[in-house]
């Protein structure tokens, strides 16, 4: 049977996420977290290869305590097992740090039960680097397929994959051998609804705590702030641009007035935008 | 981890390793596809001119690619953009790319003339290769920044990105790590001027593969239909709608002005998420930066998520009901109304000047 790692992280709705207009930091009260969104096409994908093929999906998180719920939120669409992966030692990681660790946990779960796949989503929400998928994938050697849009065939008796990659101009078409680490694409497919035997056996089955030692990891000068080559220097706010628009009104305030107004201004400032247009609607 | 937790570093007086003083120069991938390379290529090149400049050592294009694509054409071309240098690896096996040749490739080269910067675009590609290689050379690498500057007194390259869907920015450095790896998005810097009298020295490398080695294969590639193809980043008429515009029925209103205009069509993240246009066309963030001459947005507030992708565009022209939305504080003409009815008075009042053209003309 194919064995299935899916990385996933827990985020904070960034959506819903204000910053303090005095202090510039970011007020968390309130903003729920989620799992990355970009996972779960990752974790569906990973489903859909257990359905049809047959597969043990195994879902890993690094991360505080609380990312546990991440994990059992996964179980319940259909993972069946769970590692959180937590320790003090990990804080401050970048993304160079942050490979290091969950490879060497994916390392330990292969000493259970070879791993054949692993996912990842293209990037989550609140780093967006797109950097700890390739990261994982050069230190376990594994083949990095970045942002597949869809898995055309596993053929686990050949040991092989056929995948659609998007790239800047078109699609294409690869194949390559088992073990591979994905990063799925967004909108490739869409997450099941979990079902409720799922989430009964969700909320039973007990999620694995690793810390570094677990993760197989002794020495700590490859994780956290030490295993980090980047620094942040500085965090502060954008500096807004301060002119403000000039606004078209007209005595009637009618739409064709208002339009009319618009164009006459804008193409007396800025006739290389008049130019534009003629240039561009022929 | 996100930045904002990874807090400030302290500032401590800081000295180089000297094992990394030897490494020198800037470097900047040049990214190709299908003989064409990607814009941002040569905008990096641009940015890196000044860099180079600043730091005072030389600016090199790195150029892989088949024999088939003609490479040479593109380190003559990286010349005419600002690079001193072009290290070239010709060889068929780099016919398209795939992960496992180019990695090996660039690694190679870095290890062999030691670059102190390289800058890639944040393409597929692009990020592909550099999560690759940085993972390979245990260095840093800032993804996706928006400002790139030096602090000379200790040649480090301040990386400005922006983090939490763009509501703040942080500065990244890579401290007692060689090179500074950086990717930047298409678009954010401008393209430079080309300068015909330049050229320079092209500096050749092997790849030292055989087919037989690299595990990946391509079996295929489906271009994107020239029909369906969403150039959005290089757009230079984009006419974008918002959730002010209602329905999905209503965003029918922008695509009719953009086709008036010969625009390309673009939306913000909620209209994205709601199903009313394609995931390309997404301006912001999340989505694609944009910096066309004339941006047109109905419906839109102007949230710091879209406004971090928008607001290099020349002339912005904002719609919207609310007086107070945000947009009006950075647009450069400002309409407060309903998006419904103005966005047909716009393509009617942009149809009869175009036509009114035309018939001077004729």
């Amino acid at each position: 049977m194919l064995h299935i790692v899916v990385c996933i992280k827990q985020v904070p709705d960034s959506a819903q996420i204000r910053v303090h207009p005095v202090t510039n930091t970011i007020m968390r009260q309130g903003v729920p977290a989620i799992i990355n969104p970009y996972d779960l096409y990752a974790l569906e994908e990973a489903l859909r290869i257990k359905d049809k093929f047959g597969a043990y999906v195994t879902v890993i998180t690094m991360g505080p305590p609380q990312a546990e719920n991440a994990l059992r939120k996964a179980l319940s669409f259909g993972a069946d097992d769970a590692i959180l992966v937590t320790d003090r030692a990990f804080a401050g990681a970048d993304t160079l740090a942050t490979s290091f660790a969950l490879a060497s946990a994916i390392g330990q779960i292969e000493k259970n039960m070879p791993v054949d796949l692993v996912f990842c989503g293209k990037q989550t929400i609140d780093g967006d680097t797109a950097q700890v998928g390739p990261g994982i994938a050069k230190r376990l050697e594994l083949e990095l397929l970045t942002y597949i849009s869809s898995i055309e065939s596993v053929n686990a008796a050949k040991r092989e994959i056929v995948v659609q990659r998007r790239s800047e101009g078109g699609v294409q078409v690869l194949k390559t051998r088992l073990p591979s680490l994905i990063t799925m694409l967004e909108g490739s497919n869409e997450m099941r609804f979990a079902t409720m035997p799922n989430m009964i056996r969700a909320a039973k089955t007990k999620v694995s705590r690793w810390d570094r030692v677990a993760a197989g990891i002794e020495d700590v000068s490859n994780i956290g702030l030490k295993g980090s080559p980047t620094v942040v220097s500085k965090v502060f706010a954008p500096s807004p641009k301060t002119v403000k628009a000039e606004m078209v009104q007209t005595e009637s305030n009618d739409p064709q007035d208002l339009a009319a107004s618009l164009l006459m201004r804008m193409f007396t400032k800025f006739p290389q935008v008049r130019e534009e247009i003629a240039r561009s609607a022929n | 981890m996100s930045e904002e937790a990874r807090k400030p570093a302290g500032r401590k007086k800081f000295e180089l390793d000297p094992k990394l003083s030897e490494y020198r120069g800037i470097w900047v991938f040049v990214e190709h596809e299908r003989g064409v390379v990607h814009g941002v290529s040569w905008e990096l090149m641009g940015e890196g001119r000044k860099l180079a400049d600043k730091l005072g050592v030389e600016l090199s294009a790195v150029v892989m690619g088949s024999p088939a694509d003609d490479p040479r054409k593109f380190c003559r071309e990286a010349f005419v953009y600002g690079a001193d240098k072009c290290y070239l690896i010709e060889d068929a096996l780099l016919k398209n790319y795939r992960n496992q040749p180019f990695t090996k490739g660039l690694t190679d080269l870095v290890n062999a003339y030691k670059p102190e910067i390289l800058l890639l675009g944040a393409t597929t590609l692009g990020r592909d290769l550099a999560g690759s290689v940085a993972t390979t050379l245990k260095t840093g690498l800032t993804a996706d920044c928006t400002e790139l500057n030096i602090d000379a007194e200790i040649r480090s390259l301040l990386a400005t990105r922006p983090t939490f869907g763009g509501s703040l920015l942080c500065t990244i450095q890579t401290l007692n790590y060689r090179p500074q790896m950086a990717t930047v998005r298409p678009r954010v810097m401008a393209m430079p001027q080309r300068d015909e009298s330049r050229s320079g020295a092209i500096i050749e490398a092997t790849l030292s593969l055989l087919e037989t080695d690299i595990v990946t294969k391509v079996l295929d590639f489906i271009p994107d239909e020239n029909s369906n193809k969403v150039n959005l980043a290089y757009a230079d008429i984009i006419v974008s709608g918002g959730k002010g515009l209602k329905k999905q029925e209503n965003f029918q209103l922008v695509r009719d002005l953009a086709r008036v205009l010969g625009a390309e069509v673009g939306a913000t993240r909620p209209v994205v998420q709601s199903g009313w246009v394609e995931a390309e066309r997404q301006v912001g963030q999340t989505g694609k930066t944009v910096r066309p001459k004339l941006y047109i947005a109905a419906g839109i507030s102007g949230a710091i998520q879209h406004r971090v992708g928008m607001d290099s565009s020349d002339v912005i022209v904002a719609i919207n009901s609310d007086p107070n939305a945000p947009i009006f504080d950075f647009a450069t003409y400002g309409i407060v109304g309903n998006a419904m009815t103005i966005l047909p008075a716009l393509t009617e009042a942009f149809r009869k000047e175009l036509h009114g053209r035309k018939a001077v003309v004729a």
